[in-house]
């Protein structure tokens, strides 16, 4: 039988404030274990949370970028549960009435559906200690400001639930929203998953699992669960309705079930905070202040720039890429060169080192262009020195001083060099003069290795045709 | 000179003319808690070298002339109000030992004005109860008969008063725990309108009901305090900006014209007949100083004491969630595992009453019942307040009593839960519409109890309720 | 509404409580009591009525992003019941 997946998500997002949720501490990421406290986001008796402006503001932006509906009337409300890493026993979020509703995201041809985003803060973190008897608490990233967006069912698989993410993620960095660093937890996916045969109308029952953290564990969680469900009907079985926990190091989930109780939250609207009231005006002031959204920037890329429509979107998948982009081409570099070098080069050095950083100055990459451009370094040097750059930040000119990295030009020391290389190799020159075309080849290649790549192959070409040009004669 | 008799103003002004020392007024106070206190109960911790700095920083206040209404002035604190590094309990096992790194904004206001404080009060554990018989620590007797108790929950606060162990103190009203017990002891309490006083470091039982206000022996010394403690806050969303902060300008303006609504339902059946001869005597009192008063019918009368314990309970279930042995106060040593370390640190650590309200609580908001009691009860929260409009929209006061009956007795009513709760019949409302109210003494009934008199204002319009409390204690030769 | 021991056990669960024995009987009889009267409400009409969920009219009450210090560690963890230099001390919880 075959069957149809139904996919929803929700992201958990972690806004670029400085200080938390609902009190002035900073959301720092990486400090000492719980010295990013006080007696408000660790739930002391008496203390009463106050409203970020920035978080509000960060959300509606969100909220707008992701062509939601902003409401004008919102509260914040308690959502009750008892876990060691929630101080207060509640979680101060949003329930009936969320901060946006109804948008859309655009993932190539299709218009996945939003559903909602709210407002809500982070919990802390339970560290288990090495003894198994007990467990710390760190409270440092309690109350940090998130906004959860939940998406409508609107996704069929894998890739278009990755390609939703990756979509909203660049235009959440784009709009400065937040940093979306999800090997720091400030991005993270809930999915919900049914299965059903073709044909039928009504939903499978949905599972859920819970702080998928990386692209990979997106895809591999949900592959895995499609499965797993799927085997399960095929065997007569049935899913069962649960939150289960996708263990990536494993590359299987594993039900929560016994760990769950009854989901009864007992939200009701927080009193100690009042309503969020945001004024059609002010909704226009900060559409007004919305920067150029990925989808606007490759449009221009390709209008403007005449970069063919994957450069483009490669280009804009990425705001750190994408300035950097701009910044280069600011300084007089042709965009398609930049953009094949970017696709290239830099992108092949970031994979290998494993890193979303680029350490290289957009003036010292215009100055290897111009080098190239100038005929002062080959292709292959310029590779190289990139290779430097990168790791240690140093200008290009200081690279090719220091490494003696100059293309040889000068004519006497390539003649004389051409007159060694086919002295030493009188069989494929004798190949050459009988035709064989593939020896220039050869040929070429011992004039670089003599020269540690550095002459410049034009000229060399041109040499060494001119001497076996006259040994033909 | 009978020191601790004085009010206030008179210890103020004797303090500023160097004719009384701090220490000599303090010294008053301390040594009246170490002779009635072990019989009364009133406090629950004092705090001997913190009131030795407040002697020094006041004295120091008033010799350069700087010198607030307050300076010098001995005063204690409910125990649900936050002092920073010392114990505060809300009266419960469950808190036991716990330090506060901060204060309430309450607390430090009083320190800023040079108030000199002397110790935490009893009350019922977490604000919950009548009669201060819910302390995890003890009971706190009523000063005018101590076979009684002094009302609740700060019980604690109106019997220092009461007893002149304090000269003020602050107390928590959520549904009438500031009035009633100032009723019960023969002294004036202010509950202020919802979003006067910062509620930052008051120990939240219900949230959106919680309001701190003072406990004095006159309507004078409750309005100083207030010029102290009123006033916005940033660290509580839900305390007001920018309103009048002046509430003793008007006191002695007398109450000529002033319109007085006195709701039927308030003298009619439930209440002792003691009290509503007081209180008659005090409308004729008002009325014979120009004040004219009507009777009015308050329709949701009954309703009130359904929506309170709904509303507050849920919001109590929720502000108690966190006490869990985890982070603060009382941890059970029987838990083996995390389930256990919650429930049996709560089910050791909170009271009875403590208990049944927590589970009122979670009932009310749990799954199916949401609608049929949380929201009812904020739809009739609703037209309560708009009831109290109304009426005060052509009156300038509501009058009545605080309590249907004087003090009764330790242990009357401590097995009937539901008959503890009607006793907040006439002041639950005042919390549900978010009103300022004070209850004063009114005579006392034929067994020489106190009896108290409830004046409810509109909404941040406490000079006109202290203006006609004023005139009714002064009619009642009070004070001179 | 009938108040069953049933629903004290669920209650309880969800409020970390429990109630044993007599207490629990004791516990659903006070509750039932309680309910009972509050069904009063029941005959007053509400259905046109918004719920007041707040008293004052005033809204957006927000703090600016501006950092001030974290309170020393040792502040925070003082009053912990069970604790090491830097953390809370919970029970080992395995997931």
């Amino acid at each position: 039988m075959n069957y149809r997946t139904v996919i929803g998500l929700e992201i958990h997002v972690e806004l670029a404030t400085a200080t938390k949720m609902f009190c002035s501490c900073t959301t720092l990421f990486g400090g000492e274990v719980n010295t990013h406290c006080c007696p408000v986001c660790t739930g002391m008796p008496g203390t009463l949370p106050v409203i970020n402006r920035k978080a509000v503001e960060l959300a509606v932006r969100t909220g707008l970028a992701l062509n939601c509906q902003i409401s004008s009337f919102s509260k914040m409300d308690r959502k009750n549960y008892f876990y060691p890493d929630l101080p207060k026993a509640y979680q101060i979020s949003q329930y009936d009435l969320p901060l946006c509703r109804d948008g859309y995201v655009e993932v190539g041809e299709r218009k996945i559906g939003i559903e909602r985003i709210h407002m809500e803060e982070d919990a802390g973190k339970l560290i288990h200690d090495g003894d198994g008897k007990s467990s710390s608490i760190d409270y440092n990233r309690c109350g940090i400001p998130l906004i959860e967006i939940v998406s409508r069912p609107d996704m069929s698989n894998a890739e278009e639930a990755r390609d939703f993410v990756e979509k909203v993620r660049t235009i959440l960095q784009f709009i400065g929203a937040s940093d979306c660093r999800m090997q720091e937890g400030s991005l993270r996916v809930d999915v919900n998953l049914s299965v059903r045969p073709v044909g039928q109308e009504s939903l499978g029952i949905r599972t859920e699992m819970k702080n998928l953290n990386s692209f990979r564990a997106i895809v591999r969680a949900i592959e895995s669960e499609e499965k797993r469900q799927i085997e399960l009907l095929e065997s007569g079985g049935v899913v069962i309705q649960e939150t289960r926990r996708w263990d990536d190091d494993r590359g299987m989930s594993f039900s929560m079930r016994s760990k769950e109780e009854a989901h009864d939250y007992r939200y009701f609207p927080e009193p100690d905070l009042l309503p969020v009231v945001i004024a059609q005006e002010e909704v226009l002031r900060i559409k007004d202040t919305l920067p150029e959204l990925p989808q606007q920037r490759k449009a221009r890329y390709m209008e403007q720039l005449g970069l063919p429509e994957y450069d483009a979107g490669l280009l804009t998948a990425d705001l750190g890429i994408s300035d950097w982009f701009e910044l280069v081409t600011g300084l007089g570099a042709d965009p398609k060169t930049v953009s094949n070098w970017i696709m290239g080069d830099l992108m092949r050095i970031q994979n290998e080192k494993n890193t979303n950083d680029n350490p290289v100055r957009p003036e010292d990459f215009a100055r290897l262009l111009a080098l190239v451009g100038e005929g002062v370094l080959s292709q292959n040097m310029a590779r190289k020195v990139l290779g430097v750059m990168f790791e240690t930040g140093r200008d290009p000119d200081g690279i090719v001083e220091a490494e003696g990295l100059r293309v040889v030009r000068d004519d006497q020391l390539l003649e004389d060099l051409a007159d060694k290389v086919l002295r030493e190799n009188p069989g494929p020159v004798k190949d050459y003069l009988a035709g064989t075309e593939k020896a220039f080849g050869f040929l070429m290649g011992q004039m670089m290795r003599k020269t540690g790549g550095k002459a410049d192959p034009g000229m060399a070409a041109c040499i060494l045709r001119k001497k076996l040009g006259d040994r033909g004669n | 000179m009978d020191i601790a008799g004085m009010d206030m103003t008179t210890a103020g002004s004797l303090l500023r003319d160097r004719k009384i020392s701090v220490s000599e007024l303090a010294g008053e106070y301390i040594k009246n808690i170490r002779e009635k206190d072990p019989s009364i109960g009133a406090y629950l911790h004092v705090c001997e070298s913190k009131t030795r700095e407040d002697i020094q920083k006041a004295q120091d206040m008033i010799d350069r002339g700087e010198a607030s209404p307050l300076a010098g002035i001995p005063y204690a604190l409910k125990d649900n109000i936050c002092t920073r590094g010392i114990e505060t309990t809300c009266a419960s096992r469950i808190l036991k030992g716990f330090l506060p790194p901060y204060n309430a904004t309450v607390a430090d206001r009083l320190d800023a004005a040079g108030g000199v404080l002397l110790g935490k009060l009893n009350m019922d554990e977490f604000a919950m109860g009548g009669s201060t018989e819910n302390s995890a620590f003890g009971i706190t007797r009523n000063p005018h008969d101590k076979s009684r108790v002094p009302g609740g929950s700060s019980g604690g606060s109106a019997a220092a008063v009461a007893a002149s162990m304090a000269l003020f103190t602050l107390g928590s009203d959520t549904g009438g725990s500031i009035r009633q017990p100032a009723s019960f002891c023969g002294v004036t309490g202010l509950k202020p309108t919802y979003g006067r006083v910062s509620r930052y470091g008051l120990v939240a039982f219900a949230s959106s009901l919680d309001q701190i206000g003072p406990l004095g022996k006159t309507v004078r010394d409750c309005a100083l305090v207030m010029e102290a403690i009123a006033g916005h806050d940033p660290m509580d969303s839900t305390s007001a900006a920018g309103k009048d902060a002046c509430f003793t300008g008007e006191l002695e303006q007398g109450i000529k014209g002033m319109r007085i609504a006195v709701p039927r339902e308030y003298l009619a059946e439930g209440i002792s007949p003691g009290v509503r001869e007081k209180v008659l005597e005090g409308l004729d009192m008002l009325a014979s100083m120009g004040a004219v008063w009507e009777e009015v019918e308050l329709k949701l009368h009954d309703a009130a004491i359904s929506a309170y314990y709904i509303i507050s309970s849920a919001e109590a279930s929720s502000n108690l969630a966190r006490y869990d042995g985890i982070k603060y106060g009382f941890r059970s040593d029987n838990a083996r595992d995390l389930a256990e370390l919650y429930s049996k640190t709560r089910n050791e650590g909170f009271g009875e009453e403590v208990k049944r309200r927590i589970m009122l609580g979670t009932y009310v908001l749990s799954s199916g019942y949401y609608d049929a009691y949380y929201i009812k009860a904020l739809k009739i929260r609703s037209l309560i307040k708009e009831e109290f409009d109304t009426v005060l929209g052509k009156y300038d006061l509501i009058a009545g009593p605080t309590t249907p009956t004087t003090a009764f007795g330790i242990g009357e009513k401590t097995g009937n839960p539901l008959e503890m709760y009607l006793g907040d019949v006439y002041t639950v409302s005042v919390n549900i519409a978010g009103l300022p109210a004070v209850s004063l003494p009114c005579g006392t009934d034929t067994s020489g109890l106190p009896v108290g008199f409830q004046l409810i204002g509109r909404a941040f319009d406490e000079k006109t309720l202290l203006r006609c409390a004023r005139a009714l204690e002064k009619a009642r030769e009070v004070l001179p | 509404m009938k108040v069953t021991t049933e629903t004290v056990d669920y209650v309880a669960a969800l409020a970390r409580l429990s109630f044993h024995g007599d207490e629990k009987e004791k516990m659903a009889a006070q509750l039932q009591g309680i309910l009972s009267y509050m069904e009063k409400l029941d005959a007053l009409d509400t259905e046109a009525v918004k719920p007041l969920e707040h008293l004052e009219n005033a809204v957006n009450v927000f703090r600016e992003d501006e950092v001030r210090d974290s309170f020393p560690r040792e502040e925070i963890l003082r009053n912990a019941p069970r604790r090491d230099t830097r953390a809370f001390k919970v029970p080992g919880i395995m997931e």
